[in-house]
């Protein structure tokens, strides 16, 4: 292989953001050879979709490329015309993007899309076209193949509507295919089915590929080669298993160091002590549809329950439950032995303050027009009734505890904090009540991994200092690893299975346990194959078909 | 019953039900009128038995709801009444043929729907190519003289460009006529001549407004990821509107030509006194200078009607335009 | 038919321009560039010619009677020209003097913007001045009647009265100046007016939900339904049986804000419900704060900017509506002057444009004067939507 497919050299790119222009990438080099595919990751705000795209030729509106030079198969891209562009795009060099469900035109059929760029590129004709992308419906496992191509985008479910882009972008069985994040909105057992797809097509075909994600244990399964990009820069570049077993840099292994926080595990707790949060049979609905059955756990003082599921499980559900805004129809919830109203608006200000909330998205949950002082403050104010001096120093207490300088951040306002501090300032806000309980909604899932690391390990110290109790959300199986003493799997609303984590890590397995598990990508290359093969390659094409019914 | 039909079915009782309750609305609004409507028409001098007999020809000593009653089955069947300028004039005078609400509305109705059609025509098409040249173009030289100048065109009262336009076309270069002589039996082409003028007007602020919206739907349409798909797929700019994005944009675009009629409904008062048309918008103010109660009801309920009717229909047709509508799952 | 042959010429002229942009530079922007660019750029340069052409007409002919298009386009073009210095060395001044903070947004600025703000500035300061500011009083009728325009006394004007005097002998300027005050306040009033009341029950209706939310919004749906212009003149039909004069104008104001709150509901309403979704508002209920921490700590302050942005907007559609009532003879009442009752008073001098262009200035001024007004507002509202969805991003 003499002459790479794909050749992006010292390449710069600004983006606009009012009226000037900023760097996003700062002299990238990429080189890809045909059949092979390389894995591009990095945190959000890397600049790898940007970078992606510019291998394409492909700028997006407010996007520059400022240096550099983009060659495919011997052709610069850089300096050729709109029209020799639009030539190489979809026909041989194709495109799969994350969100699938906005992708696709809400106007036309998958098949109609799908056969737009073979007939537009005169490759086939309609029908052959047509005839094509179902046997690639056939080989990407979609369920009825020879149907659901005249179904319409939104009759389709997300996993499905993926692989049906990926044949899309097989249609005119290009040299190169750029896939951006494509399962990253995706359940962990969807995104099982379509990466063993997508893994599956390109082998066949031997095209090569531009794997986009932020995701290591994903890119693992998919690539040949990683390229770590941090900031618009590359931080190394290396084959899959000698990035995987020696990484070089040290950003590079701290992103490896992640996976390894683990909490001792505690002792059980004793089989008479009175549970501090003890949820009894809720059964809830919104409207007339019950949406959660049956749901019974106990939390006990100084411990961490994370309660797993996909989206829809009704994992949020319980948490509205628990604190009062979707009272529960049946059933009934004890904080520390006594009954708590179901609806908030019925319990104690004492009641109130016992159960705190921290949520997923910081930007949300923090008032854009209060500072970080006025935000903590409040609950300190509230509840305690300090007021002026006392609680200026309880709030400066608050700030120390979750690592942020007082006299740095008491005064800023959230807009000017980095997402990890934004959740932060969140934990001060339910710490500065003092509470027992604490939920913890998915906190660590819209932060990057070493920042989410950073929060794990916060929640871990409090909880050892100051004896807390949290109920952790979560559907990321990894973060459940490293702070839970015991698990609650949910699945449709109702608790499938319930135990200390230990337990739950350790077959035998209710059969969903066990799939949810095995679903969650590891960081070992060979994974997915074993994956497969344990399974039997027919069982994925099954478990597709029963999520669609 | 398909979910479309369902929910179109549903829209349409909403919209029967607002404008049965707008009816209310202005029927109670006129009488919260203060002294008696007779005295009014016939003045202070009237004797009380002229004005006895008056408040029981109008029906004045039947309580309130059963004259709303009588009221709003009289406007079903299209008899609005007899306005109080007619009744005094033939009190005063005698006179064997009185002239009805309805036969004062009926050919000013005519009047105003071919003012309100000429403008639609001119508008439309005009609106709709430059919205979607200025959002194709956008943030260039282009989009930014076309961003001032309907700005401009929105912010100036109906009256100031109707008195540009007269100055520029009707008295300094004699073009057209600066008032708007339409008579029973006009040719079509003088018609539309007289009509000219005030439908220019009209088109201009009507323009600025569809044009706004338009961009702003395409420029929202153009951002979403199916047309960079599309785009990434090498198809051709001209298929990528056509074939992609154009059927995304009916909707929108529908619903924005809706509305903006409905918003002629507003302008077309101020203009057709401006260029003394005769339609209804000039009835109308006359009628609310003389407290000509029959006739401002009458108005206010056709108007109210066409507004509402227009809105139902920019919704109608944006659900009929939605694929995921009309492709259930 | 000219315009036709002028089109084709335009067209040709396109493609001949991106031909020999492709033939001599060969730089990809020509390349790449699609017909209809090319075509747009030899027509604003045919426009931009004509223009000119038209600018260095003469304004007067051989027998020295004055040419009133010509003018008439000399007046547009110098009154372009001045306001655009104006606006560029307003924002000059904005960069150099003031605050850190004002300084950097004037950095930010576009033109229109500097514009706006400036004419609003003028506005009020004229409006507030006015007593000191006209020359004579609003309601002082003097015996020299339709003066012309312009000062001049050799051509029917008169120099105490520089904008000349209406039908029954009342100084233009004056009311021009007056009417500022009259006619900008009472909008800016009824405005006021319409958000307290909008905004309040929107607010309310967004936090408490429930059946406060139905009644409300089921009740100005209904309002909505009939259009506000239409509306406005039921009610005033309605009212002018009670009070006349200055009364039927105080009527007015309260008609066309309760008919305006309805829209300032919907908005604050939506507003509302997007902000009562947040976490954080979620995190304060559960804290157990009351209705009064939520609207007026958590909740309106992040309401401000699209409020704002509103306000603006709402306020153009009330000056509007006010003129438009007034221009129909309905709206503020005599003696006060109003620029809506002026145009409609001063019409017909119109109609003398072509042989007195001064003369017919004098409706033009005040229809002029609502415009330029709403122009300004609406350019310094544009510029703040942009910044706030800018900011957003």
């Amino acid at each position: 292989m003499t002459n790479p497919l794909v050749q992006m050299r010292g390449i710069r790119m600004d983006g606009r953001s009012d009226e000037a222009w900023s760097p996003i990438i700062k002299g990238v080099d990429l080189t890809l050879n045909r059949g092979e595919v390389l894995g591009l990751i990095g945190e959000s705000g890397a600049g790898k979709s940007t970078l992606g795209l510019a291998a394409m030729g492909f700028t997006r509106d407010g996007v520059r490329i400022s240096e550099g030079a983009v060659s495919f198969d011997g052709i610069d891209l850089l300096a050729a015309s709109a029209e020799q562009k639009r030539q190489l795009l979809g026909k041989r060099i194709a495109y799969v993007a994350q969100s699938a469900a906005a992708s696709f035109n809400p106007a036309h059929t998958l098949l109609d899309q799908h056969a737009e760029a073979p007939v537009q590129h005169g490759v086939m004709s309609r029908a052959e076209a047509e005839a094509d992308g179902m046997e690639l419906y056939r080989k990407l496992r979609l369920p009825n193949p020879d149907e659901i191509g005249f179904r319409y985008p939104h009759q389709v479910s997300g996993g499905q509507l993926q692989r049906a882009m990926t044949a899309m972008a097989m249609s005119c069985r290009p040299d190169l295919i750029i896939f951006d994040e494509p399962t990253t909105a995706l359940d962990v057992t969807t995104q099982i089915e379509v990466l063993a797809a997508i893994r599956n097509i390109v082998e066949e075909f031997g095209t090569a590929a531009i794997y986009i994600t932020h995701d290591l244990a994903v890119v693992a399964q998919m690539a040949d080669r990683i390229k770590v990009l941090l900031k618009g820069e590359e931080v190394e570049e290396a084959e899959t298993r000698e990035m995987l077993s020696a990484p070089k840099q040290d950003y590079t292994k701290s992103l490896w160091a992640v996976r390894e926080f683990q909490r001792p595990a505690k002792p059980a707790p004793a089989v008479d002590a009175t549970p501090v949060i003890s949820v009894q049979g809720i059964t809830a609905a919104y409207g007339k549809m019950d949406v959660l059955h049956d749901v019974s756990f106990d939390i006990h003082a100084g411990r961490t329950v994370a309660v797993v599921g996909e989206s829809g499980s009704g994992k949020s559900t319980t948490a509205r439950c628990i604190t009062g805004l979707l009272p529960p129809r049946l059933g009934r919830i004890e904080l520390d032995g006594a009954e708590l109203p179901l609806d908030y608006r019925k319990r104690s200000k004492d009641q109130l303050r016992q159960v705190q909330m921290i949520y997923q998205m910081a930007d949300t949950a923090l008032n854009p027009r209060q500072s970080i002082g006025d935000i903590i403050a409040r609950p300190v104010e509230f509840y305690m009734g300090l007021k002026g001096r006392a609680k200026r120093d309880r709030v400066a207490d608050l700030l120390e505890q979750i690592e942020l300088p007082a006299d740095q951040y008491y005064d800023r306002l959230p807009s000017e904090l980095s997402g990890g501090q934004k959740q932060r300032v969140g934990i001060a806000r339910a710490l500065a009540a003092e509470p027992k309980f604490i939920i913890c909604d998915e906190v660590t899932s819209a932060l990057d991994q070493l920042v989410a690391e950073g929060i794990l390990r916060l929640l871990a110290r409090l909880q050892d200092e100051l004896g807390l109790s949290y109920m952790f959300i979560t559907h990321d199986l990894a973060t459940v690893k490293s702070i839970a003493d015991e698990v609650v799997v949910m699945k449709d609303g109702a608790v499938v299975e319930q135990g200390p984590k230990a337990d739950m890590f350790r077959p035998p397995h209710h059969p969903y346990t066990d799939l949810l598990l095995s679903s969650v990508p590891e960081m070992d290359p060979d994974w997915l194959s074993d994956l497969l093969r344990e399974r039997g390659a027919d069982n994925v094409g099954d478990a597709a078909t029963a999520r669609m019914d | 019953m398909p979910p479309v039909l369902k929910i179109i079915l549903q829209r349409l009782a909403l919209g029967l039900l607002t404008l049965f309750i707008v009816s209310i609305v202005i029927f109670t609004a006129v009488n919260m009128l203060p002294g008696d409507f007779a005295q009014a028409i016939l003045g202070q001098s009237a004797t009380p038995e002229a004005i006895a007999a008056i408040r029981r020809d109008l029906g004045l000593d039947q309580p309130p709801v059963t004259r709303y009653f009588v009221w709003l089955g009289d406007m079903l069947q299209g008899n609005l009444g007899v306005s109080y300028a007619q009744l005094n004039f033939q009190s005063n005078m005698g006179g064997a043929n009185l002239k009805t609400v309805a036969d004062q509305i009926a050919p000013r109705f005519g009047n105003t729907m071919f003012l309100a059609g000429v403008t639609a025509a001119i508008a439309v098409p005009f609106a709709v190519t430059l919205g979607v040249l200025a959002a194709l173009y956008r943030n260039s030289v282009f989009d930014k003289a076309v961003n001032i100048s309907t700005l401009t065109s929105i912010s100036s009262p109906e009256f100031f460009l109707a008195y540009i336009l007269i100055l520029f076309l009707a008295v300094l270069n004699p073009i057209l006529p600066a008032i708007s002589n339409v008579y029973q039996g006009i040719a079509f082409q003088d018609r539309l001549m007289a009509t000219l003028l005030p439908a220019l007007t009209l088109t201009l602020v009507v323009t600025a407004h569809m044009m706004r919206m338009t961009r702003a739907a395409i420029i929202n349409l153009l951002a979403s990821p199916y047309i960079e798909m599309a785009r990434l797929k090498g198809v051709s700019p001209l298929r990528v509107i056509v074939k992609h994005a154009l059927p995304n944009a009916l909707a929108p675009i529908i619903n924005v030509v809706a509305l903006n009629l409905a918003y002629l409904i507003t302008g077309v008062v101020v203009v057709e006194v401006v260029f003394v048309y005769p339609g209804i918008g000039q009835l109308f103010v006359d009628a609310v200078k003389n407290r000509d109660i029959p006739v401002v009801q009458a108005c206010c309920l056709i108007f109210a009607g066409a507004y509402i009717l227009l809105n139902l229909a920019a919704d109608v047709l944006s659900i009929l335009t939605n694929p995921r509508l009309r492709h259930p799952k | 038919m000219s315009v036709l042959i002028a089109l084709i010429a335009v067209a040709v002229a396109g493609w001949l321009f991106r031909f020999i942009g492709q033939r001599l530079t060969g730089k990809p922007y020509f390349r790449d560039m699609p017909y209809a660019v090319a075509f747009g750029f030899a027509l604003a340069v045919a426009l931009i010619g004509a223009g000119v052409w038209l600018y260095l007409q003469p304004a007067m002919n051989d027998q020295g009677v004055p040419r009133a298009s010509v003018m008439f386009f000399h007046w547009a073009v110098h009154f372009f020209a001045v306001s655009a210095v104006a606006a560029f060395l307003f924002r000059l001044l904005g960069r150099l003097v003031g605050t850190q903070g004002s300084r950097k947004l004037f950095r930010q600025m576009p033109l229109t913007a500097a514009y706006g703000i400036l004419v609003v500035a003028i506005y009020a300061f004229v409006a507030i001045f006015a007593a000191v500011l006209a020359p004579h009083g609003q309601e002082e009728v003097f015996a020299a009647a339709n003066v012309v325009p312009g000062g001049n006394p050799a051509m029917g004007g008169n120099p105490d009265f520089p904008l000349g005097t209406d039908q029954i002998g009342r100084d233009i300027l004056s009311r021009l100046i007056y009417g500022a005050q009259n006619t900008v306040g009472i909008a800016f009033a009824t405005t006021v007016l319409a958000f307290v009341l909008g905004a309040s029950l929107g607010f309310l209706a967004a936090t408490l939900r429930g059946w406060v939310d139905q009644v409300l919004s089921r009740a100005v749906d209904v309002l909505m339904a009939i259009p506000s212009l239409i509306f406005s003149l039921l009610l005033i039909t309605v009212a002018s049986a009670w009070v006349s004069g200055a009364g039927l104008t105080a009527a007015m104001v309260v008609i066309i804000a309760v008919i305006d709150a309805t829209r300032v509901f919907r908005l604050s309403r939506a507003v509302g419900m997007n902000i009562v979704v947040m976490d954080y508002i979620e995190a304060a209920r559960l804290r157990g704060e009351g209705l009064g921490y939520l609207i007026f700590r958590e909740i309106l302050p992040n309401a401000t900017a699209p409020l704002l942005a509103e306000f603006g907007l709402r306020f153009c559609f009330v000056f509007l509506t006010i003129s438009a009532l007034s221009f129909l003879g309905l709206g503020i009442q005599p003696p006060l002057a109003d620029w809506g009752t002026m145009v409609k008073d001063l019409s017909a001098f119109i109609n003398y444009a072509a042989f007195a262009p001064q003369v017919a200035s004098a409706p033009l001024l005040a229809a002029g004067a609502i415009a330029l007004l709403t122009v300004a507002v609406n350019f310094v509202v544009d510029w703040m939507l942009h910044r706030s969805s800018g900011l957003r991003e």
